[in-house]
């Protein structure tokens, strides 16, 4: 018989308390895990998908939402910018590289993205299949939207107005898949990407036939029907600095100096996050709550079998088990709990956030259970102190029963 | 071969209590007799080497038990003293089987489930081997707990007030059943009560007064 089935027996011999415990345990690290899980996930993408852009030029509004729709692609443009200022801002010295923007349609949600080369280079991307956009309508797609909307090379498809609907599409002008871009693990792989020119060519048509809601007006949609470059707009310029001395100089020409404003992905994600922070916290302290709980229910549960059991612990003094026998006896009873309910939260949280991830409707920002990260092993750490700690009391006074005075007492 | 040799002990605030010398030689039937308060389980607990007296000396098979480490002296009641209690306090979360399992490798014996089979059978509890406790008769019990006491062939064997929760017959057979087996596995056996139904059977007594 060794101690550790010796304490496995103890502990199953009484279910009910030793499933509370366990559950507590378990409770408190599945929040853990999938804060950690979570907040990991989200900070990568936010860092991800911004790594290499120093500023986003666009229409006046909240920065943010500028930053979460030419970066994130998840909230709607703040409106659109005249093609004549753009160019303006694209050609300033300041700017190493300017990569243009043109938003407001999808594709069954997918965004589609007119843009130039400059993007391709920006994100540097990379073709599975075919070969990037040239001409007017000819499209490359991500690597999910290929394979969730199963488009191949040489597949035509409809652009729809708006951002995630599909109701209100472009029927005259069908785009055609030139390429498949190659996973990149950021936001480009939910993106389909073409030339500005197209987007504008679906506009201009179907602007005279379709009446647009008050909802999308502030996609790019020309107010008129134009066709001259004076009249063009764009929805937003990414920005790479020529060098470290844009950083101060530029934004507050472009703030005070145009009608556009100007935001910074490192700064906007910083407030983002510390937004969301907020709540990451509470639910941290929430969970250490719970914890808490989780070892003074361990610690009663052993305390409380350790009374009725003094005189099982004397008989087996009596078979021959020396004191630190007993108390190694009972501090596995609480490794064992502690351990068993760690293991059982973390793949509760696993589970629980790569079911929260299959409800999630945005594609981008979309949270999977499926990875390790090495900072789970400190909640087993944790388990492993929290056991330790609920135990030690209780494995103390086994340590020292009197034993003699317990059997005298029967 | 055990002595005990001017052993006295004192409880906190108590008058002393004094044992007279005791020689038991090998395979001796003893029955320890006394009033309760006469401090019965008192010298009882000191032979098992789980209460050490104030003074004095107890030698068991030429070990003076009382010297050995903390750790050794667990070791050596596990191996050379098997104990009937006069409840059979098993272990309730573990199956007759591993109640015995457990004697055997608290006792840093190795495991010997040929000896569990052997011991079981020969006290008629065989059917009960993988049955928890909760389930067995007082009856059963007792005699898993003598089981228990004889597992490792114990030098000594010692059995506190073993028939007195018993009605005749069962005392009569359980105290025919410890004198049997501690022929059969050569043990010195002490039985403490005050029982007068267990007196006749036995030569030896040492009475406490």
């Amino acid at each position: 018989m060794n101690t550790i089935k010796i304490s496995w027996k103890s502990i199953w011999a009484k279910p009910l308390s030793t499933a509370l415990s366990v559950l507590l345990i378990a409770f408190g690290t599945a929040i853990l895990t999938i804060l950690i899980l979570a907040s990991h996930q989200i900070e990568q993408k936010l860092n991800n998908n911004s790594k290499d852009i120093d500023l986003v030029v666009g229409a006046k509004g909240s920065p943010l939402q500028l930053i979460l729709s030419s970066i994130y692609y998840i909230d709607f443009p703040t409106g659109n910018i005249p093609l004549k200022d753009a160019q303006e801002i694209m050609h300033n010295p300041f700017v190493k590289r300017a990569v243009p923007l043109a938003l407001g349609d999808n594709y069954n949600g997918a965004r589609i993205v007119g843009t130039d080369s400059n993007f391709v280079a920006l994100y540097g991307l990379k073709l599975q299949e075919g070969k990037f956009w040239q001409a007017d309508l000819e499209a490359t797609i991500g690597a999910n939207v290929a394979l969730n909307h199963h488009l191949k090379v040489g597949s035509t498809f409809y652009g729809a107005h708006g951002l995630t609907e599909n109701k209100d599409q472009h029927k005259e002008h069908a785009y055609k898949v030139t390429g498949i871009l190659s996973e990149q693990g950021n936001v480009t792989d939910n993106l389909i990407l073409t030339n500005v020119a197209s987007i504008w060519a679906m506009h201009e048509e179907g602007e005279s036939e379709k009446s647009i809601g008050p909802e999308t007006d502030t996609q790019l949609t020309p107010q008129t029907p134009a066709k001259s470059n004076e009249d063009r707009e764009l929805t937003s310029i990414l920005i790479q600095y020529r060098s470290p001395m844009s950083v101060v100089m530029f934004p507050r020409m472009v703030n005070q100096g145009t009608n556009l404003q100007s935001a910074s992905p490192a700064m906007e994600s910083t407030r983002l996050f510390s937004l969301i922070g907020v709540g990451v916290d509470t639910l941290q302290w929430f969970a250490a709550l719970i914890m808490l709980i989780a070892a003074i229910s361990v610690f009663i549960n052993l305390y409380n079998s350790l009374k009725e059991r003094s005189y099982d612990l004397a008989i087996m003094r009596i078979l021959g088990a020396s004191r630190g026998k007993l108390f190694v006896i009972v501090i596995l009873e609480g490794l064992i709990l502690t351990i068993v309910g760690t293991l059982l939260g973390l793949c509760l949280g696993h589970f629980a956030l790569q079911l929260i991830g299959s409800y999630q409707e945005s594609s981008q920002a979309k949270l999977t259970g499926k990875i390790l990260l090495s900072q789970e092993a400190y909640l087993l750490v944790a388990g492993l102190a929290i056991g330790i700690f609920a135990a030690i009391i209780p494995a103390i006074q086994a340590y020292r029963a009197n034993i003699s005075k317990i059997l005298a007492k029967n | 071969m055990i002595s005990i040799k001017g052993v006295q002990h004192q409880y906190a605030q108590q008058q002393p209590i004094r044992f007279k010398d005791w020689q038991i030689s090998d395979g001796e039937k003893w029955l320890l007799l006394g009033e309760s308060g006469s401090g019965k389980t008192t010298l009882l607990h000191i032979l098992t080497g789980i209460l050490k007296p104030a003074q004095g000396e107890v030698e068991i098979n030429g070990t003076a038990i009382y010297q050995l480490s903390a750790k050794k002296l667990d070791q050596f009641r596990g191996q050379q003293i098997g104990i009937i209690f006069q409840k059979p306090h098993l272990i309730k979360s573990l199956t007759i089987n591993e109640n015995l399992l457990l004697a055997q490798s608290f006792a840093h014996l190795p495991v010997d489930q040929q000896r569990i089979d052997e011991v079981l059978e020969s006290l008629g509890i065989m059917a009960k081997k993988d049955f928890y406790p909760a389930t067995l008769s007082q009856g059963q019990l007792q005699r898993v707990s003598i089981a228990r006491a004889l597992i490792n062939k114990p030098a000594l064997l010692i059995a506190d007030e073993p028939t007195s929760s018993l009605d005749d017959k069962n005392a009569a057979a359980v105290l025919q059943l410890l004198m049997q087996l501690s022929d059969l596995n050569q043990a010195t056996l002490i039985v403490t009560t005050h029982d007068k139904r267990v007196k006749d059977a036995f030569t030896h007594t040492y009475e406490l007064i």
